[in-house]
């Protein structure tokens, strides 16, 4: 089953290497990753999406937990959550191309951020299978280039994950 | 200290390390130096506190600090240089990892400036140990030094223990900048709380499962050491009568000699282990992790067992085998609280049954209890050559061995009563761990019979420890059982490679006796099995000396029993022609 993990952790050098390097040690999954510094500059929050059985993600969460400098961590799959992505990408926009892309592009949601005579870049957001169908979508364009931050999230409600 | 507390003390970066060291209790420091750590050196010439020990190989200072660490449950602490000192002491940090031993390791660097520029001597050594630590923790500021030492001892010794690496680059302590020095008295951290007790609801949980058993057993490993808990074991297991089994890191937790012990279980556990594991109807684990050579095939695994797990670690509970009742928390205020428990509870253990099942256990050790084949006089056994070892030193010594046959007839035939005194590599398993690891436990118990199990294989791995153990009067009592094989390797292609033996035989031998000699140490020479309790008695007699004894004992000689790949825990060959 696919499982979203957010952990707070430490903001110091080497944290991030050591979450990467437990998933690679372990043989674990990992579907996305992104990383930033939270509201407390002494904490950044990662966000990662990985796939296994569930004795496989028990295991993921204690061995994130035994990281030292962990500090909390939630499983957001296993409550009511909400979850965004947010993907750019770059396509050929010429000829009868240009109309089709920016019609799909509306139809999406989705923002176009940069224009020139021959492309649009396109801004979307929304869960992974929102921008999994956009890209599918523009299956008959020519995509240049895509760039997704990948899964963040959060808990639904009054729950958060914080000190 | 000396000084108020409101003017500090002004120390270098590097007299702030062996200050800190100093202050947190280390006596000794296993090093050898190198050009990234020698303004440190320099502060460890200029003060007598902490005394450093110079091995011949970093690999030693590890497996030195790492026993001393196993013998006392403190941590030991190491200083090697960068680069190659570094990448020399991953070994012994990996060894210490897969065991759980504190440790802690400190390592130079190339100045701040230089790293990632591929400088001389240089090497990511915190990217190289991540794998294979606790933690580590690279100094940035020099002034943070002493809350980094504090830190690390605190992470090494607590919760589930394990080796700290501490990376110094050289600008962190240059001798001309001083700063205020003070030790802290202790550490938080807001991202790291070991667990201090276990859950009680799920201890009462236990207990009543435990009460309830008809086919009990009491499953021990490195953990029960770890936490000290031995007392409170063998007090559990006396009160209840329960039979007792240990993992290699678990022997001593409980008596060896005890009727209740029916010895060390797994891939060359006894049969009546083996067997009263599978049969069991509750399995009590306590600080055992199931690992694969214990298991064998874990979908096999005790298929009636109902399993009660305690371990300080919650990933090792359920990783192999599902725990039925996980109790996360120390073993030691764990096993009181079941104890206080027990006493209460109204149930009581069913003698009938209990009965029923020792009788089963009996007939089982009559079956095969620790035998071997004695027919052939001309041959020393290994086997008898641990038992005279074990009678020679009243089963009391400190047993340090390395890896191999002779590691498991060191498991097998000598017998521990007390923990800390069997001290090997078990997750690992890593040759060369023997002699530095005597040679850690000497030093710090001078007066004691420390005796370092080998094979001629092993001893090669760290042999040039012996001019170290010359240097600071070592007598360890170096027992190498030389059978002219890698015969760990040699039984297993006898056993799956239809006696092909590949590089397993090892050609020009040293003369051992004549090596040891020419480092200032005895060598003795054993060949028939008529000389050897009053050789070995000899040998222990020597307090001042190291001792090599040479024992030549049959190379045919198999480890058993030995458990069938893909069975069950109880599916064992017991000789060269039997099988379960
Ligand atoms: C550093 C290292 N290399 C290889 C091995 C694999 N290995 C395990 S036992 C063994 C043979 C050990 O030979 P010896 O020390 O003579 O002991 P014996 O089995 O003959 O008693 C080998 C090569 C190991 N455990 N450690
Ligand atoms: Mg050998």
């Amino acid at each position: 089953m696919r499982h979203i993990i957010s952990v707070l952790m430490e903001n110091e050098a080497g944290a991030l290497a050591r979450v990467v390097g437990l998933f690679a040690q372990r043989g674990y999954n990992i579907e996305s990753l992104n990383v930033a510094p939270t509201e407390d500059a002494t904490l950044s929050r990662l966000t990662l999406v990985t796939k296994g059985e569930d004795k496989v993600i028990e295991q993921i969460t204690k061995h994130l937990n035994k990281l030292i400098e962990v500090v909390k961590l939630v499983d957001l799959t296993e409550g009511e959550h909400i979850e965004r992505e947010l993907m750019m990408i770059k396509v050929r926009a010429t000829g009868a191309q240009r109309e089709e892309v920016k019609r799909t592009c509306d139809i999406f949601r989705g923002q176009i951020i940069d224009v020139t005579p021959t492309t649009y870049t396109i801004q979307v957001t929304g869960n992974e299978d929102k921008v999994n169908a956009f890209l599918d979508a523009l299956s008959g364009a020519t995509i240049m280039e895509v760039a997704r931050t990948g899964v963040s999230g959060v808990a639904r409600g009054d729950k958060s994950l914080s000190l | 200290m000396t000084q108020p507390a409101s003017e500090p003390e002004m120390l270098s970066g590097g007299e702030m390390l062996i200050r800190s060291l100093k202050d947190q209790g280390v006596k000794y420091l296993y090093g050898y130096p190198g050009g990234a750590v020698l303004h440190i050196y320099d502060a460890i010439h200029k003060q007598s506190d902490v005394q450093h020990i110079l091995v011949r190989h970093e690999q030693a200072a590890t497996h030195m600090a790492d026993a001393y660490a196993r013998a006392t449950g403190k941590a030991g602490v190491v200083l090697v240089t960068s680069g190659p000192g570094a990448t020399n002491a991953i070994t012994g940090i990996a060894t210490a990892y897969m065991d759980s031993i504190p440790m802690v390791v400190i390592t130079g660097q190339v100045m701040s400036h230089l790293i990632g520029g591929d400088a001389f001597q240089e090497t990511d050594m915190m990217g190289l140990s991540r794998p294979v630590v606790k933690h580590n923790i690279s100094v940035r500021d020099p002034k943070e030094i002493p809350n980094i030492v504090k830190k690390a001892f605190y992470i090494a010794e607590s919760g589930r223990p394990g080796p700290v690496v501490i990376d110094v680059p050289k600008d962190m302590t240059m001798p001309n900048e001083k700063f205020p020095y003070e030790y802290p008295d202790r550490i938080k951290m807001r991202s790291y709380n070991p667990v201090k007790k276990g859950h009680s609801g799920q201890i009462r949980k236990a207990v009543s499962t435990l009460l309830q058993a008809k086919r009990p057993i009491i499953y021990t490993g490195g953990g029960v050491i770890l936490g000290k808990a031995s007392k409170e074991l063998t007090h559990l297991a006396q009160q209840l009568n329960y039979p007792v089994t240990n993992t290699l890191m678990g022997l001593g937790a409980y008596p060896g000699t005890d009727r209740q012990f029916v010895g060390m279980l797994g891939m060359h556990g006894s049969y009546e282990a083996n067997m009263t594991m599978h049969h069991a109807d509750v399995i009590l684990a306590i600080g055992a992790r199931f690992d694969d050579r214990v298991t064998n095939n874990p979908a096999k695994f005790c298929p009636d067992a109902t399993i009660i797990h305690i371990d300080i670690d919650p990933a090792s509970i359920s990783k192999i085998v599902t725990a039925d009742i996980p109790i996360v928390g120390p073993v030691k205020p764990v096993l009181k609280e079941m104890l206080e428990q027990i006493d209460q509870a109204k149930i009581k253990v069913d003698e009938e049954a209990l009965g029923l099942w020792w009788e089963q256990i009996d007939e089982w050790r009559q079956r095969h209890g620790g035998r071997y084949r004695t027919d052939d006089a001309d041959r020393m056994k290994p086997q008898h050559v641990i038992e005279t070892l074990c009678k020679v030193t009243r089963g009391d010594a400190y047993i340090c061995s390395d890896v191999g046959q002779h590691q498991m007839f060191a498991a097998q035939y000598y017998q521990y009563n007390k923990p800390n005194r069997w001290i090997n590599s078990g997750g690992l398993g890593t040759m060369g761990f023997g002699l530095p690891a005597a040679m850690g436990v000497q030093l710090n118990f001078p007066d004691a019979d420390v005796v370092c199990v080998t094979g001629e294989g092993s001893i090669q791995m760290n042999i040039q420890e012996l001019s170290t153990c010359k240097q600071y009067g070592l007598p360890v009592k170096i027992l190498c059982l030389n059978n002219g094989y890698l015969g760990m390797v040699r039984q297993w292609q006898d056993m799956n490679y239809e006696s092909r033996y590949s590089n397993s035989y090892m050609d020009s031998l040293p003369d051992f006796c004549a090596l040891a000699e020419s480092y200032g140490h005895v060598g003795i020479k054993i060949e028939h099995a008529s000389e050897l309790e009053a050789k070995l008695e000899e040998a222990m007699s020597i307090r001042d000396k190291a001792v090599f004894i040479d024992v030549l004992i049959d190379p045919d000689e198999h480890v058993y029993p030995m458990q069938v790949p893909g069975g069950a825990i109880n599916d064992m060959f017991l000789s060269k022609t039997e099988r379960t």
